[in-house]
């Protein structure tokens, strides 16, 4: 064991190497460690906040469903009112229609019922002259009897 | 490369590739580590061949084999890291660039967790520190004779490959280390803080001349408890690297091809070893620039 000026040479190889490691390797490989540990945390970062945003999404969602739903109901339940009304209208519609109808009718049939009952008055009245003139063996004179035709045919 | 005794072979496994300074008057060896019987005129550099002249070189002198190797698996380690650093990007890792980014990320947690300042050097010096120890520490997996041999055969006499087998190596890093903490102290707490807590704890009193009498017996303390620290880190690391090594050349020296056997399962334990020696080193860096830099 003898101790002698290796001990320089190798004071000064260490001083070089720590010195190259210092500048040259050190700082890049650390800067690449640095960032890559930034990334990630930047990375778990927004891993988080998607989760956050998809479980505001979902509650929204959710949100929006129960509210189209009650809406719905809503929309349905007016539906039902409206067609409820509407067939109301059409029921009252249709026996107003079918009053009017059957009223129309009648009026028909009593306005025939009565130029029936009219012109069988006058046949009444033509027979009646008829039959007279025939058993009076004479022309009765229409113009002489008028009134009394004219009774007899009002009380037909 | 011959060896009549396991002592010899061992001893030679040990030896590191040097070339320094021999004074004048040191004998002169040929290659195959024979004396020749000459001896240098005059103060020369050379590459030592043979015990004699490692024994007369003084400080002045460079174990080639552990500067060139952990210079070499410093340079690996920055390249690999560098292109790692290149490709890196925010998006999804593929295969190699995660792995470095693995081996950061760990670092830097535990940066994190032990330092509490800010400091842009500390991580970085904690990544070299763990990445460079245990590629050097993993250079003893290579079986003991391997590189020794390569290298015996193209002429050099020692050759040790695993440089945190060697003090110098270990404790040049421990106290490149301790620089830092009187640098971290001095820049958390001023020059005067520093001394201040050099030289006023743990002994202290409210009574001045009691105070300035304590202060020789604080700083001798309080010295020895920083000196510690890098030479018990530095030799931490080199002992139980030594203690490894020495297993594996002591298995080579007496088993011969039958090594395998102990070193097997010897290197398969030192997987765990060489990691937790490497991660040992970096961590007790990062305490003691922590607590250098934290005020009291």
């Amino acid at each position: 064991m003898s101790m002698n000026a290796t001990l320089l040479g190798q004071a000064i190889w260490f001083a070089l190497f720590v010195l190259f490691c210092m500048k040259l390797v050190w700082p890049p490989l650390v800067k690449a460690l640095e960032e890559r540990k930034q990334k990630i945390a930047e990375g778990l970062n927004a891993a988080d906040r998607a989760e956050r945003d998809l479980e505001q999404a979902q509650q929204k969602v959710s949100e929006n469903l129960t509210e189209a739903k009650a809406k719905a109901a809503e929309i349905i339940e007016q539906a039902n009112k409206r067609a409820s009304q509407i067939l109301e209208e059409a029921k009252v519609n249709a026996r107003t229609e079918g009053e009017r109808l059957i009223a129309k009718a009648q009026g028909e049939i009593e306005q025939e019922i009565n130029q029936a009952r009219e012109q069988l008055r006058k046949e009444v009245s033509v027979l009646a002259l008829s039959g007279a003139e025939k058993v009076l063996g004479a022309e009765v004179n229409r113009d002489a009897h008028k009134q009394l035709l004219e009774q007899l045919a009002a009380e037909l | 490369m011959a060896y009549e005794t396991p002592q010899e072979y061992i001893k030679h496994h040990l030896t590191n590739l040097t070339y320094g300074k021999v004074p004048a008057g040191t004998p002169v060896c040929d290659s195959n580590a024979n004396l020749t019987g000459e001896t240098y005129q005059e103060t020369s550099w050379i590459v030592a061949t043979c015990y004699e002249e490692l024994e007369a070189m003084g400080f002045w002198a460079f174990h080639i084999d552990s500067l060139g190797w952990s210079g070499f698996l410093g340079a690996v380690f920055i390249l690999l890291f560098w292109l790692a650093a290149r490709k890196a990007q925010a998006g999804v890792p593929t295969g190699f660039v995660n792995f470095i980014e693995i081996i950061v990320d760990f670092v830097d947690s535990q940066v994190r967790d032990t330092f509490h300042g800010k400091s842009k050097m500390i991580a970085p010096l904690a990544l070299t520190i763990f990445c460079w120890v245990f590629l050097m520490n993993s250079v003893k997996l290579i079986p003991v004779d391997f590189v020794p041999g390569a290298a015996h055969w193209l002429g050099l006499e020692y050759f040790k490959i695993v440089p945190t087998v060697d003090p110098n190596i270990t404790l040049s890093m421990s106290f490149c280390v301790l620089l830092l903490i009187i640098g971290f102290s001095i820049k958390a707490k001023g020059v005067g803080g520093f001394i201040a807590e050099l030289t006023l704890q743990p002994f202290s009193s409210s009574n001045i001349v009691l105070k300035i009498i304590l202060i020789p017996l604080n700083l001798v303390l309080e010295l020895a408890a920083l000196l510690a620290k890098p030479v018990s880190l530095g030799l931490r690391l080199f002992g139980n690297m030594y203690a490894g090594e020495f297993v594996f050349i002591l298995a080579a020296a007496l088993m011969g091809a039958w090594q395998v056997a102990v070193a097997w399962p010897w290197a398969v334990f030192h997987l765990l070893v060489i990691t937790l020696q490497a991660f040992i080193f970096m961590m007790l860096t990062i305490v003691y620039l922590s607590l250098a830099s934290e005020k009291h």
